[in-house]
């Protein structure tokens, strides 16, 4: 009953909930809390404080909370979860293994903590995402050497770690400014190790090379399987959807009285007032819902040089330009992002053209190339995938065709051997016709029956001397096609890329075309 | 100018002493001769042409079973890719045809496909369409390319009429259109919707044929020049015309050698070579073949030949001393021999001419396919002939054939010559291959039209022959044509009149039989459009399985516009033509390597399928299975030939990993890799719980008549998108990549 207004004002408050984050404009998250125990909630205030401040919106609800749920009728209530509930074996609603991870798969931000006393199904959201907590229940890392010092000198693990992954997208470049040095984390909890097969997983706080994981309370009867720089404190992934999730063995990391605590690593003097736990956590939460390190692209153009349009297909050799803007998002608006290393493919099983894109330094890249000389359905292919960064792929799919049969060169220099062979037959054709039928003395005796045999009708013999003469044309051209390709192909060494067959077309055309038969030809050009 | 022609002809062959029907019915006795003979001429004409109206309609008649049986659609695959750029070409005009860069196949290369076509039938079928549409008649292009084929096949009648009529008379003629219009070999390729080039080439082959053998006998230019554009007309349809390039300077050699050179053949064949050369080499796709390849050298060795004997002629008249010229000759032939063979080795030798085709090896030697290249052996119509398909396609001219030889023989002439020569070699082909039996279709009617005509002629002339000699003894003395004179001398065997009957009965008996044959044939068998399927239900009902449609018009509206199917290149020409989606690789079997590729995906663990297909950016795979319905051409069975083709190019693919012993199987007893491949667990996907048919476990393979070996299919890459309703055709869609891992 108790749920009833709230349902209801959720229900009111949906139209403006849905529009309330979009990817292009990533404010104002609704973020889901899942916690085992309510107290949760004040002993790791400060932590959730810091989130709500920068904009979201937090819903506490407990593991076996039956109403529990990520999306109602097909669309998502919140954009981001966090699991702060590392004994519940059994969440309550909806919620389940597969809607977690079909969560993240629709591009939603995922945390996940837990304790010594990790449950199967937190251990197995965790095995999905890429990383392995250690399979004993009771062990937590341990570590003798860099461990934090505290009043009680206890079992040593409640260690302190300041072997961060060098980003400073990932973790804020707040550390370089600010302190000498970054105070190290303390983390009380389980470790655990990244899947080798993983490719996505990344050590955002590593272990020293001295840890262990092991039970505390007993005595080691077997080496520990997780050892030194394998065990991982805290891992974040970025999937290929751009859905970040973190995962870490310490629900402690988070907690009000680590965020305060002094902090001072075993074997160093450098005693810190605060430990880096808060910056820590804050900072890579920023990360992790996208607040730093989001990347996204707009306006990409290509068009052919000196043009504006965006053509559906290009032709070979063809000059074009392509542009594309690069945003990054910096927690509250759009700012161009700058750098010297995006490139572009011009891809068609394998890149034809690799450039890097030059920058005018307000987040648009450009370049400019030639089409190569090989037609097919090429793809323009920027992927951009830098540590930290939301990945860019953009794919934009062109095809490229040919020349048509008017885009050649009509005439070329190197055919004019051919062009006079074809001509002077031509000529050669006119007048032997003429003097053959008004000179009629012009034959020799011998020669008459000969022709006569051929054919009776005046026709007939017109069109026989037509094929004498296409006889010699015929000979006579083809030595020259050969001496043409001759002169082609040193022409081609010269200039690269140069085509006969058109030529020839329109050659035959021609002399046909005058003697008055090739009309049906003429009519295919 | 035809009819023209063919008027004088007729007079000079009546005037002639050639004994023909009309002739001895001349002279009846008891009627005015005068008056007579012009009626007799005016029925007989009447006669011929209602006969050949009858055939005309009949040949494009019995071709319209398809569409009362199934409806008005195309055909089988190739006929899919037509129909597309005709509609192409109607759309966008010629220009645009002509220039036509597809990207829509062959991803990610692309197709130059206005230069890669033999652009006769779609020209042709747009222009019927536009003179339709200008008469004011609204047609669908498709119901004018579903109709192309049997209109051209009556166009083929007459032409096979007047050839007839050109090689012996025109008995034999009317006897050969009618043969022709029904005969199954022809009709495979010709019934409505199947709409492929050989639909019109066989009409252009046979007029190309016609039109030479008519300027060889006639020695006339014109019908020269026409038998050139009748070569055209083939070239720009169909590849087959190199049959014709070949079979015309054979002929020509064979004349050369036999002593019948002669003006006519020297017109005819200078006139038909030079300017169907040109005119041939219009056709992009043909280009400059006819100078260039080693398959067209022979027509060139022949006209240089040509030009030898013409001016060996011309010196033999120069020179009156015999032993002169001798010499001559010898000098002479012996230069052209070596300057024609030394050419022809440079050329070679420096690329310059291309050698023969691996098509046109496997045509010469029916086993190179089998040996160098799979993908012509894949393709079952190339297979060798089987004698059952002879007598299926043929009938009673398979037997009439030889008949028709020894008329041909036993009166040989420069057209006889040319029939014989076209009957045997097309024979030969035939043989090779069964989609050549096509070609050999209108000699083997040609031919049997011959056997036919004669025997009936004279077996009807012995039957009149005997109640006119007591009338008209003198008469006979007139009439020198063999068939007279032997009636003559046949009159003193006893029975003759009765046996002649007899004869007749049986001769009409065989012809009926031929006829209710070959119209089963066409209704049983070449009536199918293959993209349905139709097989007998339970209970004796056509059950109809049009699962092909269903799935490519699933494909059409469920993926998006841009997505790309990989199929065997079967379906390729059908998927781009009704699912509208891109292909990498359809029918048109350019790229060797293309088709390796995709052979070596289905051929391959799933795994490293995968990373094929991610790099053919393939987002469907679409595989046809039979295993519910018995369907036999599936994807299942052409699986060697996948597995061959992408071995030939990869060689990490062995034949022998999917066969156990040698042997091809799939149930329990089968490789390790073939339980495994991509192409079983497509096909095979889910199949394991289904129960077939009654009595046999689940899992029980129709097609195949086993019980499959892998029930258990577990797809990792690839998830079913879209199974057809008796699971024919069967399409997954590749997933993407883990998005966590």
């Amino acid at each position: 009953m108790a749920n009833l207004p709230m349902f209801l004002t959720l229900i009111s408050l949906l139209p403006f909930l849905c529009y309330s984050f979009s990817p292009e404009n990533p404010t104002d998250r609704r973020i889901l809390v899942v916690l085992d125990d309510i107290g949760l909630k004040s002993s790791h205030s400060i932590f959730f404080k810091s989130l709500q401040t920068r904009g979201s919106e937090l819903d506490f609800k407990l593991a076996d909370d039956p109403k529990i749920s990520l999306q109602r009728y097909g669309q998502y209530l919140y954009d981001g979860l966090i699991l702060f509930s590392p004994t519940t074996e059994r969440f309550g609603g909806s919620l389940d293994l597969g809607a977690i991870l079909d969560f993240v798969d629709s591009g939603h931000d995922l945390i996940i903590t837990t304790d010594a006393s990790a449950s199967g199904l937190i251990r197995s959201i965790a095995t999905e995402c890429g990383v392995d907590f250690d399979e004993d229940p009771s062990a937590m890392v341990i570590d003798h050497t860099s461990y934090a010092v505290s009043d009680t000198e206890g079992d040593h693990t409640l260690i302190a770690s300041d072997d961060f992954i060098q980003s400073d997208v990932i973790l804020g470049s707040t550390t370089i400014e600010g302190c000498v040095k970054q105070a190290p984390v303390l983390y009380k909890g389980i470790g655990h190790s990244l899947n080798s097969a993983n490719s996505l997983v990344l050590k955002v706080l590593s272990a020293s090379p001295s840890a262990y994981s092991a039970d505390p309370n007993s005595k080691l009867s077997s080496p520990p399987l997780l050892t030194g720089l394998a065990i991982s404190l805290v891992s974040v992934v970025q999937a290929r959807n751009n859905a970040r999730i973190m995962i870490s063995g310490s629900l402690e990391m988070f907690s009000n009285r680590l965020f305060q605590s002094s902090a001072q690593k075993a074997g160093s003097s450098n005693r810190y007032e605060k430990s880096g736990n808060e910056q820590f956590v804050t900072e890579l939460s920023k990360w992790i819902f996208h607040e730093r390190g989001h990347l996204k692209a707009a306006n990409v153009r290509h068009h052919k040089v000196g043009e504006t349009d965006e053509p559906a297909m290009y032709r070979i050799n063809d000059d074009l330009e392509y542009s594309v803007e690069i945003h990054e998002w910096s927690g509250k608006s759009w700012e161009p992002y700058v750098s010297n290393d995006v490139q572009i493919q011009f891809y068609m099983m394998s890149p034809y053209v690799l450039k890097t894109l030059s920058s005018d330094q307000k987040g648009k890249y450009f370049t400019s190339f030639k089409v190569p000389d090989v037609y097919g359905v090429f793809q323009f292919k920027v992927e951009y995938q830098r540590l930290g960064y939301t990945s860019l792929s953009l794919l934009k799919q062109i095809p490229v065709r040919p020349f048509k049969h008017n885009e050649y060169e009509r005439f070329i220099k190197t055919a004019f051997p051919y062009y006079g062979a074809s001509f002077s037959a031509m000529a050669g054709f006119f007048i032997f016709t003429i003097v053959y039928l008004i000179a009629d003395g012009f034959h020799s005796r011998h020669q008459r029956p000969v022709i006569r045999k051929l054919a009776g009708a005046k026709f007939d013999r017109i069109v026989s001397i037509t094929i004498f003469i296409f006889n010699a044309l015929v000979m006579i051209l083809h030595c020259h096609h050969s001496l043409l390709a001759l002169a082609a192909k040193s022409f081609n060494e010269e200039v690269g890329s140069f085509k006969i067959p058109r030529s020839h077309h329109t050659i035959y055309c021609a002399a046909e075309y005058h003697v008055g038969i090739g009309k049906i030809m003429k009519l295919s050009f | 100018m035809v009819g023209k022609m063919e008027a004088v002809n007729g007079v000079k062959s009546g005037s002639n002493s050639t004994a023909s029907t009309f002739q001895s019915a001349f002279f009846k006795p008891d009627l005015s001769l005068k008056s007579l003979k012009l009626k007799t001429k005016q029925q007989e004409l009447l006669i011929r042409v209602s006969i050949l109206t009858l055939v005309y309609i009949l040949a494009f008649i019995t071709r319209l079973f398809s569409v009362l049986r199934y409806e008005s659609m195309i055909h089988e695959f190739d006929p899919y890719f037509n129909y597309r750029t005709t509609v192409f070409l109607t759309e966008k005009g010629f220009y645009e045809f002509w220039n036509w860069f597809d990207s829509e196949s062959w991803y990610p290369l692309g197709r130059i496909i206005g230069g890669t076509l033999y652009p006769g039938l779609m020209v042709t079928a747009a222009l019927i369409y536009s003179i339709i549409r200008f008469l004011r008649f609204a047609v669908h292009i498709r119901e004018v390319c579903v109709l192309t084929a049997p209109f051209f096949a009556s166009n083929t009648t007459i032409v096979a009429y007047f050839f007839g009529k050109e090689l012996w008379d025109s008995g034999a003629g009317l006897v050969a259109a009618a043969l022709i219009a029904i005969c199954p070999g022809y009709i495979s390729r010709s019934v409505a919707g199947s709409y492929d080039n050989e639909g019109v080439a066989i009409f252009a082959l046979l007029l190309t044929f016609y039109l030479f053998v008519k300027a060889v006998n006639t020695g006339s230019l014109a019908w020269a020049l026409a038998s050139a554009f009748g070569y055209f007309y083939m070239v720009s349809a169909w590849g087959g015309y190199v049959f014709i390039i070949n079979l015309i300077p054979l002929y020509a050699m064979v004349l050369l050698i036999t002593g019948r050179y002669s003006m006519r053949l020297y017109v005819a064949y200078n006139c038909m070579y030079i300017l169907g050369m040109l005119l041939a080499m219009q056709i992009r796709f043909v280009g400059f073949q006819h100078v260039q390849s080693g398959e067209h050298m022979a027509a060139m060795g022949v006209f240089f030949l040509m030009q030898v004997f013409y001016f060996l002629d011309w010196v033999k008249h120069l020179l009156s001393d015999t032993k002169l010229f001798q010499a001559f000759l010898r000098i002479t032939v012996t230069c052209a021999v070596g300057v024609g063979a030394i050419a022809l080795g440079v050329g070679t030798a420096s690329g310059y001419i291309s050698p023969w085709t691996g098509r046109f090896y496997s045509l010469l030697d029916p086993t190179y396919a089998k040996d160098h290249i799979p993908i012509i052996a894949s393709v079952s119509e190339h297979q060798p002939t089987a004698w059952s398909s002879f007598m299926f396609d043929f009938h009673i001219l398979l037997f009439l054939f030889p008949a028709g030889l020894y008329f041909c023989f036993k009166r040989l002439s420069d057209a006889t010559i040319f029939i014989v020569m076209y009957g045997l070699t097309s024979m030969y082909f035939a043989g090779v291959m069964v989609r050549l039996i096509l070609v050999a279709t209108p000699a083997m009617c040609l031919i049997s039209a011959i056997a036919v005509s004669a025997t009936i002629k004279n077996l009807t002339q012995l039957v009149r022959t005997k109640s006119k000699v007591a009338h008209t003894g003198s008469t006979k003395g007139t009439t020198s044509g063999k068939a007279s004179s032997k009636a003559s001398l046949d009159q003193s065997l006893p029975f003759q009149r009765n046996g002649a009957i007899a004869l007749l009965i049986g001769a009409f008996y065989l012809l009926c039989k031929y006829a209710t044959h070959c119209t089963w044939v066409t209704s049983e068998a070449y009536s199918s459009p293959s993209i349905v399927l139709a097989a007998r239900g339970a209970y004796g009902n056509r059950v109809i399985f049009d699962d092909y449609r269903e799935a490519y018009f699933w494909l059409r509206q469920n993926t998006p516009p841009d997505a790309k199917v990989m199929s065997w290149w079967d379906y390729g020409y059908q998927i781009t033509a009704m699912g509208n989606r891109t292909v990498i690789v359809d029918n048109n079997t350019w790229n060797n390597t293309h088709i390796a590729t995709v052979g070596r995906a289905m051929s391959s663990y799933e795994d490293e399928a995968y990373e094929i297909m991610r790099s053919l950016d393939v987002d469907y795979v679409l595989v046809v299975f039979g295993g519910v319905t018995g369907y036999s051409s599936d994807d299942i069975n052409k699986f060697l030939w996948m597995v061959r083709i992408g071995g030939g190019v990869f060689p990490v693919i062995k034949e022998p990993d999917y066969l156990v012993n040698g042997e091809y199987r799939v149930d329990k007893g089968a490789a390790p890799k073939m339980l495994n491949c991509l192409m079983y667990k497509l096909s095979y996907y889910r199949f394991g719980e289904l129960q077939t048919e009654y009595g046999k476990p689940p899992g029980y393979d129709r097609a195949r008549g086993v019980e499959i070996g892998n029930k258990d299919i577990k797809l990792e890459y690839l998830e079913e998108a879209f199974t057809t309703s008796n699971w024919i055709v069967r399409i997954y869609k590749v997933k993407p990549p883990n998005n966590r891992w």
